[in-house]
C-alpha cells in the first residue's frame, strides 16, 4: 500500500510549468503593456482635425490608456487561461490516481480571490459609475434601472440556488413564490397601510409558508417528476391570481402600491421628503438609487445567508441530500425536514424579491408571474454553475443584461435595414448562448464545487473529473 | 468506542445465545410492491459478533440489510435492537440507535471531500467527539488521511470503499452493518478491509453484520454465518461448520478463488 511510486515524481515534474505564478504574469503583461504603449504613441495618441482650411492636432490619450489597459488584462487572462489549461493536462487520471494528487490552487481560483471584491466594489459605486460617466442624475437612469433588474434576478437566482443548486430539487415554479411575495406586500400595504419594511418580513414568513405547502406533496419525488409538480405550482398560483378577483383585482392587477421610503421619509419634493430632509435638490432619481442598494441589500443578504448556512449542517446535509439521498438517510439525516427547509428559506428569498418586485413597480399583476420567468431564472442557476454563489451572479449579468444590451445595437439596423430590430431575436440567442455553454461548459460557468471546510492548503481538482451522484 | 465484549470472541459466541441478542430478526417478509423479496427471516446478531450473511445475486441479502434499516420496510415480522422495537422506526431515527451502515456501492458524496465525507457520518452525535474519532479512522486507514482534501469522486474505488466504512465508524457504532465491503476490490485490499473488521471487532468490541459474495474470506472472519436462498435463510451455523458444510462449499467455495 505504501510502496514508493514511481508516478510521484513524474508528477511533481510536470506540475512545476502548470503553476500560475500571478508575480510574473503582472510582470510580463507589464512589459506588454509598455510596448503597446510606445506603439501607440506615434499611431494612436495624436489625431489630425481638419476644421474649415486649419488643421488640428487632437490628442487622444484616453484612447492610448484605454487601449494600453485592455491590453494588460488580456495578458493576464492569458497567462491564466494557459495555466489552467497546463494543470488540467497534468493532473493524474483520476482512475489511476494511487498517490496523494497536490495540484495548485486552480487559476480560477486565484483570479476569483480578485474577481470578487471587484465585483462587489462595482456593484456598490455602480450608481456613482454611472453618474459619472453619463455626467448627471436624470441621464443615468437607465442605467441604474438596469442594475436594479439584474440585481433582482440575481437574488433570485441565489434563492433558487438554495433549492436547485444546493439541495438538488429541480423546481420549475419558483416565480410563485416570487408572485406571492408581491402579493402579499401589494395587499398588505394597500389594505392595511403597512409600510414596506413590515411587510417585507411579512412577505418573506407569506412565500416560506408557501414553500412548506408544495415541499409536503412533492416530498417523495425527485428529479423530473418534481419539476413537472412544481411547474404545476407556479401555473396554479398564477392562475388563482388571475381568477380570484375578489382579492387580487384578477387580471386588472393592484395598482397604486405605496412607494418605498427611506426608512420612514418618503421620495417627495414637499418638505418632509427625503431631499428636502438631506438639503438637497429634490431629484426622482433618489428613489431609484435607494432602491438600487436596497435590493443590493437584500441579494447580499441572500448570499452571506447562503454562505453561513452552506458550513452549518444543515446546509452540508442540503448538499449531501443532492449527491445521494440514500446515503443520507442511512447517516441518520432527516431528509423531510431537510427538503422542507431547503424549500421553505429558497421561497423566502424569492418571498423577499417579491416583494421589492411590487415597490418598486407600483403595480403587480399576473401577468409578470408567468413560466418564462421561472424558466430564466432556473437558467440563470443551471448557466452559473449549481450551487456556485459567483457563477449565478455572473449568469444573471450575462442573461439580463445582454438582452438590455442587445436594444442598443442600432448599427445592426444599417445592416438588416431600417425595420431590424434586434430585441426580436433575443431568445434565439439566449437559445444559441444555452447550445454554446452546454457543448463548452455543459456544468455550468463555474462548476467546480468549493469545499465548505478548506484545511491547511487547498488541493483542487477539476469539478468535471468527478462524477455527478445518481441517489 | 465501547470496549465492553472485548474478551475472547469464540467463548462469547459460545456464551451468546444465553443473552437477548443485540439484534433479532423475527419472521420478516419484506415486499418490492407485490414481489416478496424476504420469505421470513429469522436472525440473531449478538453482542461482540460478526456474523455474516452469504448468498447467490438476488438472494435478498442486501434487503435483509436495507430492511433493517427501515428502507424498504418489513410488511411483515419484527425487528428489535437492544431490546427496542424498530420495525416501524424511519430510516434516520435508526440510524440515531448507535447502528451504522456502509450500504452496497459504497454510496460516498462524490463532490464533498474526504473530510467532508468524514463530517458527514460524525454529524448524528453532533460532532461531539470529531478530533478523536478524526484521528481513529485516519490510523486504520492511512490512505484517507493523505487524501483529506481530495473530493470523494476523485478515490479510487478501494478508498471509497475505505471511506464508506470510515464515515459509518465516525457515528462510534455499537452495530457496523457493512454491505459487500469486498464488491469490485483487488484481492490485496479485500484482506486489508478484512483485517481492519477484525481489529475493530477484536479490539474495540464493536458487532459487525457483514453482508458478503466472498464467502471464503466472510466465513474465515466470522463468528457466525447465514446462507439465504431466493429470501430464505437455509443454513446457519458457526463460520467454521459453514466453511466445512458440503452444500456451502458445492454452491459457493468450489473453484472460488481463496
Amino acid at each position: 500500500m505504501n510502496a514508493p511510486s514511481i508516478t510521484t515524481s513524474s508528477a511533481e515534474e510536470t506540475q512545476v510549468p502548470s503553476r500560475f505564478n500571478l508575480q510574473a504574469a503582472l510582470k510580463d503583461a507589464f512589459k506588454t503593456a509598455l510596448i503597446t504603449l510606445a506603439l501607440s504613441i506615434p499611431i494612436l495618441s495624436y489625431k489630425t482635425e481638419q476644421n474649415g482650411g486649419e488643421l488640428f492636432l487632437a490628442s487622444r490619450w484616453w484612447l492610448v490608456a484605454a487601449v494600453v489597459g485592455i491590453i494588460f488584462v488580456l495578458r493576464v487572462l492569458e497567462h491564466a487561461f494557459l495555466a489552467t489549461k497546463a494543470s488540467r493536462k497534468a493532473l493524474p487520471d483520476p482512475h489511476q490516481a494511487t498517490e496523494p494528487v497536490h495540484a495548485e490552487p486552480s487559476a480560477y481560483q486565484k483570479v476569483s480571490r480578485f474577481a470578487i471584491p471587484l465585483f462587489l466594489g462595482v456593484a456598490l459605486s455602480f450608481p456613482l459609475l454611472v453618474y459619472l460617466v453619463q455626467g448627471g442624475l436624470n441621464e443615468s437612469r437607465y442605467f441604474v434601472d438596469l442594475g436594479i433588474l439584474i440585481l433582482t434576478y440575481v437574488m433570485l437566482g441565489w434563492g433558487l440556488n438554495i433549492v436547485v443548486g444546493l439541495a438538488g430539487l429541480l423546481d420549475l415554479g419558483y416565480v410563485a413564490f416570487y408572485a406571492v411575495g408581491a402579493y402579499s406586500y401589494a395587499l398588505l400595504s394597500t389594505t392595511f397601510g403597512l409600510s414596506f419594511w413590515i411587510c417585507l418580513p411579512l412577505a418573506g414568513i407569506l412565500a416560506a409558508f408557501w414553500g412548506m405547502i408544495l415541499g409536503f406533496p412533492v416530498l417523495r419525488l425527485r428529479g423530473d417528476y418534481l419539476a413537472i409538480v412544481t411547474l404545476a405550482f407556479g401555473e396554479i398560483i398564477r392562475l388563482v391570481l388571475i381568477n380570484w378577483v375578489d382579492l387580487t383585482n384578477g387580471g386588472a392587477g393592484i395598482s397604486s402600491i405605496p412607494r418605498a421610503t427611506f426608512f420612514g421619509v418618503p421620495f417627495t419634493s414637499g418638505d418632509d421628503g427625503f431631499a428636502a430632509l438631506f438639503g438637497l435638490d429634490f431629484n426622482a432619481m433618489h428613489r431609484y438609487i435607494f432602491l438600487y442598494y436596497l435590493i443590493l441589500g437584500l441579494a447580499l443578504l441572500t448570499n452571506f445567508v447562503t454562505m453561513r448556512l452552506r458550513r452549518l449542517p444543515i446546509g452540508r446535509a442540503w448538499e449531501a441530500l443532492r449527491e445521494d439521498e440514500i446515503a443520507c438517510r442511512s447517516l441518520g439525516i432527516n431528509t423531510t425536514n431537510t427538503k422542507l427547509t431547503a424549500f421553505a428559506i429558497g421561497a423566502m428569498f424569492g418571498g423577499f424579491a417579491g416583494s421589492f418586485f411590487a415597490v418598486r413597480q407600483g403595480f403587480v399583476s399576473p401577468e409578470s408571474f408567468n413560466f418564462l420567468e421561472s424558466a430564466i431564472i432556473l437558467a440563470i442557476v443551471v448557466l452559473g454553475g449549481m450551487g456556485s454563489q459567483i457563477g449565478v451572479a455572473i449568469a444573471a449579468i450575462v442573461l439580463v443584461g445582454g438582452p438590455e444590451m442587445l436594444r442598443n445595437l442600432t448599427f445592426l439596423k444599417a445592416v438588416f435595414g431600417e425595420n431590424f430590430d434586434p430585441n426580436e431575436y433575443r431568445l434565439l440567442l439566449f437559445g444559441a448562448g444555452m447550445v454554446a455553454m452546454m457543448v463548452w461548459r455543459p456544468r455550468g460557468l463555474i462548476s467546480e464545487r468549493e469545499p465548505s471546510v478548506i484545511l491547511k492548503e487547498r488541493k483542487a481538482i477539476s469539478g468535471s473529473l468527478v462524477k455527478e451522484g445518481h441517489g | 468506542m465501547s470496549t465492553a465484549g472485548a474478551t475472547n470472541p469464540m467463548s462469547q459466541s459460545a456464551a451468546a445465545p444465553a443473552r437477548q441478542p443485540l439484534l433479532s430478526v423475527r419472521g420478516v417478509k419484506t415486499y418490492y410492491g407485490n414481489i416478496i423479496a424476504l420469505k421470513g427471516v429469522d436472525m440473531d446478531v449478538h453482542e461482540g459478533e460478526i456474523v455474516t450473511l452469504i448468498g447467490a445475486n438476488g438472494a435478498g441479502k442486501s434487503t435483509l440489510m436495507m430492511t433493517i434499516f427501515g428502507n424498504p420496510r418489513a410488511r411483515e415480522g419484527k425487528i428489535t435492537y437492544a431490546g427496542r422495537d424498530i420495525t416501524q422506526m424511519p430510516t434516520h431515527d435508526i440510524a440515531r440507535l448507535s447502528i451504522a451502515q456502509s450500504p452496497e456501492g459504497r454510496r460516498i458524496f462524490p463532490r464533498m471531500t474526504v473530510f467532508e465525507n468524514l463530517q458527514m457520518g460524525a454529524s448524528i452525535n453532533g460532532f461531539a467527539h470529531f478530533d478523536q474519532d478524526l484521528e481513529r479512522v485516519c490510523t486504520l486507514f492511512p490512505r484517507l488521511k493523505e487524501r483529506l482534501q481530495q473530493r470523494g469522486g476523485t478515490l479510487s474505488g478501494g478508498e471509497q470503499q475505505m471511506l464508506a466504512i470510515a464515515r459509518a465508524l465516525m457515528s462510534r457504532p455499537k452495530l457496523l452493518l457493512l454491505d459487500e465491503p469486498s464488491l469490485g476490490l483487488a484481492p490485496l485490499i479485500v484482506k486489508q478491509i478484512f483485517e481492519i473488521i477484525k481489529e475493530l471487532n477484536e479490539k474495540d468490541g464493536m458487532t459487525v453484520f457483514l453482508v458478503e459474495q466472498n464467502a471464503y474470506h466472510a466465513l474465515k472472519l466470522a463468528h457466525r454465518g447465514y446462507v439465504m436462498v431466493t429470501g430464505n435463510i437455509t443454513l446457519s451455523g458457526t463460520g467454521k461448520e459453514l466453511l466445512e458444510n458440503p452444500q456451502v462449499r458445492a454452491a459457493y467455495l468450489e473453484g472460488g478463488h481463496h
